[in-house]
């Protein structure tokens, strides 16, 4: 019978890993140039850690890995990990020696049931999180973290949206809608849902009016929300404090060179977030997205704490780099030419010495080495070929191997 | 020539499901409630293979395309759908029969009114439930913040409110109150019988004959069912640290259990109940006796809900299957109710042990399909016994009528083997011997006062068994 690979996950080829892990080293290095400092949870929480707070959908929590643990006959159940950011605000409330402001990132697996099996259940992502700020310079330090990551990689067309939970809230607040209804009703009045939007015209047609201008423009700059605030704020002050800490954020970030798209409606799944809310995409495709969740650490349990943070997506940024960091560079293949414990001594001992100059060196006892690269038989003596070198040539000892190499390499 | 295959319930649906197929003209024979095979035959359709199973195993057996077509209430098909979407069975028809409601029910003894006051529990809110993913369902849509489901046997009423702050049961419509004060907040689903199709059946076969056949039957509405509105005396929560959390066995075993009490010169008032009453009274100082099923209680006991039960070595065995460090011990053997519990195949598979079933499993093409009531047990059995791919099917009973088109192996309780033979099966390996245990929390839960009794109450018992 074949054994097959699990539904809904996907293995990483030597290439693929090598773009991995360029995605990965450029993600760190912009981190860590920014103050951030690596992190890494455990693959397996208690589900209640992501049901405790609330901002996972039922639709979410729905879909992840859970199951009773060898010991998990009180009924309490394990899961693995669904979200990168809420076992990373756990970690941050458990360590008690933190920093007023912290900054983390970590390189991480999330799991999630796709029905289909065609899309990956196990997602890998690169985030970052700041806790212990909450003004609009985290926010947009934590784009421009982004940004430079995407940027970096050397992925082209890209774009950012904005939008605000804060001020999703209030609109949907202005309705009557309760925390619980207002998600189901911000995707419904996203997907065009005649029904939902009739029902809500008639509760509130001054809110409705504003519906659409906040809904279908799209401002590349604070002077499409300003115009917002001169229209709106007299009538519905209850969007004052949103629109004045969005506005912020977009000055910011436009006096730092940013461009940007304004589109309320690109907060689609706000239930996480309390403020700004931003997605990144490369070509069109959506290669990430974070935003600020003030409530996530005092819903777990902590300090009354400010937070912001975001995720790029590790498969579609793959998908989208041409280039990626080369495996391929030229080593040096050891050939064992004879069997026997004596060259096999000499082989080892050839491979450590090229090893601790830094070459790469791998051994061949009876398979075929590929073509390119060096090529060193051991038998009673050395023989070495390789580039640059017109014809094979015989080294009498280890240290003439070296040197042949040396000269050479 | 495609073969067609429908799954039958028996139970609670066998009466007015064989009334429609009457009327549709299917002609059944021997599907009336004496049942003496599984295997029905159809004057009609000579040539469709009809089985019959427990209500409950018939949304998976069609989930899984054993089946092209079922009956059962769409209560065991939300349970089914709820957390396996992708293979829910197309429900083609409600058949307006066997009518009920799910129930999210609470105890009047407790201060939960509403699903708000739910919300609001600051500790762990546990369910009990025969349902439990849509208990899990429940929890998730009303977003509790902690909560535990307790996957039981039966008699989730049982439970609340000093074992589960919620128990999600099934009722008649409209009920409002069930057996020991326990009642409902809100229902979570209304539900009938239905005729279901797997989808790739409905997708790919023609079953047009055969529904046609159904199209516009319909029963006359049978009169609805009393709702159970017996109103008990207010369940009494012994709140005394001390005092020993019993639970006893419902089902066929009582009447051993009572015997042993007898013995032990403890009267029981209610116990067996007439009445489903679930919290007995007794002679016995000092304890507070709750009736369960006796599969429920290693869990039960492992996660402190009780403190001393009466249940089977095999499903002990079962639990510490899943739960290898579980605190569960056995405490005394009573000596009744003696089973083997054996690996079966069917008469025909070239395998006269487990040894030479392993060999078959090697070259077998498609995975080895195990099915059992005693899910656990029978993973571990098949995991160690490196019985190759294997895929557990789990079983409500009747699980000899499973080989050989719904399984390859049983893994069942057997006294004489009868049954076994008779249905053409043979066993090819014993794992075990099991009687009823006495059973508690090992290690040192308890304070000194409370492991006093529950030493003296386990003296009592042994001295009991003891007198033969």
């Amino acid at each position: 019978m074949r054994i097959q690979k699990c539904k809904g996950t996907r293995d990483l080829s030597p290439q693929q890993m090598a773009q991995f892990r360029l995605i990965e080293s450029v993600f760190r290095d912009s981190c860590l140039k920014w103050g951030y400092r690596e992190v890494r949870t455990p693959t397996l929480e208690y589900l209640h850690l992501f049901t405790s707070t609330g901002t996972l959908t039922p639709g979410t929590l729905g879909k992840v890995y859970s199951f009773l643990d060898w010991d998990g006959w009180s009924g309490e159940r394990v899961v693995l990990r669904p979200d990168g950011t809420i076992p990373v605000a756990r970690m941050y409330i458990d360590n008690e020696d933190k920093p007023a402001t912290a900054r983390y990132f970590y390189i991480t697996n999330i799991f999630i049931f796709e029905p289909t099996g065609k899309e990956n259940r196990e997602r890998w992502q690169c985030g970052a999180e700041m806790l212990g700020a909450g003004n609009p310079a985290a926010d947009v330090e934590l784009i421009t973290v982004a940004l430079e990551t995407l940027r970096s990689l050397g992925l082209k067309d890209i774009k950012i949206k904005l939008s605000h939970a804060g001020i999703i809230r209030a609109l949907l607040a202005g309705f009557g809608l309760s925390p619980e209804e207002q998600g189901k009703a911000f995707a419904r009045i996203l997907d065009g849902d005649s029904a939902v939007i009739s029902q809500l015209k008639e509760q509130k047609p001054a809110l409705v009016s504003l519906l659409a201008p906040l809904l279908e423009m799209k401002g590349a700059n604070a002077g499409f929300l300003k115009n917002q605030q001169a229209v709106f704020t007299r009538q519905l002050p209850e969007f004052a404090p949103a629109l004045e800490n969005f506005i912020r954020i977009t000055e910011l970030l436009t006096a730092t060179g940013q461009k940007y798209e304004i589109d309320i409606a690109s907060g689609a799944g706000f239930e996480y977030y309390t403020g700004l809310i931003f997605q990144l995409y490369a070509r069109d495709i959506k290669v990430g997205g974070g935003g600020r969740y003030d409530a996530l650490i005092p819903l777990l349990g902590g300090e009354d704490v400010p937070a912001s943070g975001f995720a790029l997506y590790m498969d579609p940024v793959m998908n989208l780099i041409r280039q990626y960091a080369s495996d391929e560079a030229a080593g040096v293949n050891i050939i064992l030419k004879k069997t026997g414990a004596v060259y096999g001594q000499r082989a080892f001992e050839l491979a450590n010495r090229l090893h601790a100059v830094g070459l790469r060196a791998s051994l061949f006892s009876g398979q075929t080495p590929p073509a390119n690269g060096c090529q060193v038989e051991v038998a009673e003596s050395f023989k070495v070929t390789g580039p640059g070198l017109t014809a094979p040539r015989p080294a009498a000892s280890i240290e003439a191997v070296l040197e042949l190499l040396g000269s050479k390499q | 020539m495609t073969i067609i295959r429908i799954a039958l319930p028996k139970g609670r649906l066998l009466n007015d499901t064989a009334t429609l197929l009457e009327k549709a003209g299917w002609r059944l024979d021997g599907y009336d409630t004496a049942l003496r095979n599984y295997r029905i035959k159809s004057e009609k359709f000579p040539d469709v293979k009809i089985k019959v199973f427990q209500e409950k195993d018939i949304p998976v057996q069609v989930a899984i395309g054993n089946y092209d077509l079922g009956i059962c209430g769409l209560d065991w098909v939300e349970e089914l759908s709820s957390k396996y979407s992708a293979y829910a069975p197309v429900i083609l028809r409600d058949l307006e029969y066997g009518k009920g409601a799910l129930y999210v029910a609470a105890s009047r003894a407790a201060d939960i009114n509403t699903l708000e006051d739910v919300k609001a529990q600051a500790d762990t809110v546990h369910i009990a439930s025969e349902y439990p993913n849509l208990a899990e369902k429940f929890a998730l849509e009303l977003r509790l913040k902690r909560f535990g489901i307790y996957p039981v046997w039966g008699a989730a009423e049982a439970y609340p409110p000093d074992r589960a702050t919620l128990a999600l049961i099934s009722g008649t419509p409209e009920a409002k109150e069930f057996v020991n004060g326990i009642r409902p907040l809100a229902s979570v689903l209304s539900y009938s019988a239905r005729l279901i199709a797997n989808r790739q059946s409905w997708e790919q076969k023609d079953l047009s004959e055969i529904l046609g056949t159904l199209e516009n039957i319909s029963l006359a509405p049978t009169p609805e069912a009393e709702t159970k509105t017996s109103f008990y005396p207010p369940t009494i929560i012994i709140r005394d640290a001390t005092a020993i959390r019993l639970a006893l066995p419902d089902g066929h075993q009582q009447k051993h259990v009572v015997n042993i009490l007898n013995k032990a010169g403890v009267k029981m008032t209610d116990y067996p109940s007439a009445t489903g009453n679930r919290r007995p009274g007794s002679s016995l100082e000092g304890a507070n006796i709750t009736v369960i099923r006796p599969q429920d209680m290693p869990l039960q006991v492992a996660n402190g809900n009780f403190d001393l039960a009466i249940t089977g070595h095999d499903w002990v065995t079962d639990h510490k299957a899943a739960f290898p460090s579980s605190p569960v011990v056995e405490l005394a053997d009573l000596k009744y109710g003696w089973v083997k519990i054996v690996a079966v195949v069917c008469n025909d598979v070239p395998a006269a042990n487990l040894y030479e079933l392993r060999e078959l499993c090697r070259k077998a093409e498609t995975p080895l399909r195990v099915a059992s009531e005693y899910t656990n047990l029978s993973d571990k059995y098949a995991r160690d016994n490196q019985l190759g791919m294997y895929r557990i099917i789990p079983t409500w009973g009747a699980t000899e009528a499973f080989l050989p088109e719904d399984a390859d192996l049983l893994i069942e309780n057997t006294e004489t083997g009868g049954t076994i033979a008779r249905h053409n099966l043979k066993i090819i390996d014993t794992l075990f011997e099991s009687t009823a245990r006495f059973i508690g929390a090992g290690g040192s839960r308890y304070r000194p006062e409370k492991q006093a009794r529950i030493r003296q109450l386990i003296k009592l018992f042994t001295d009991a068994v003891a007198k033969g």
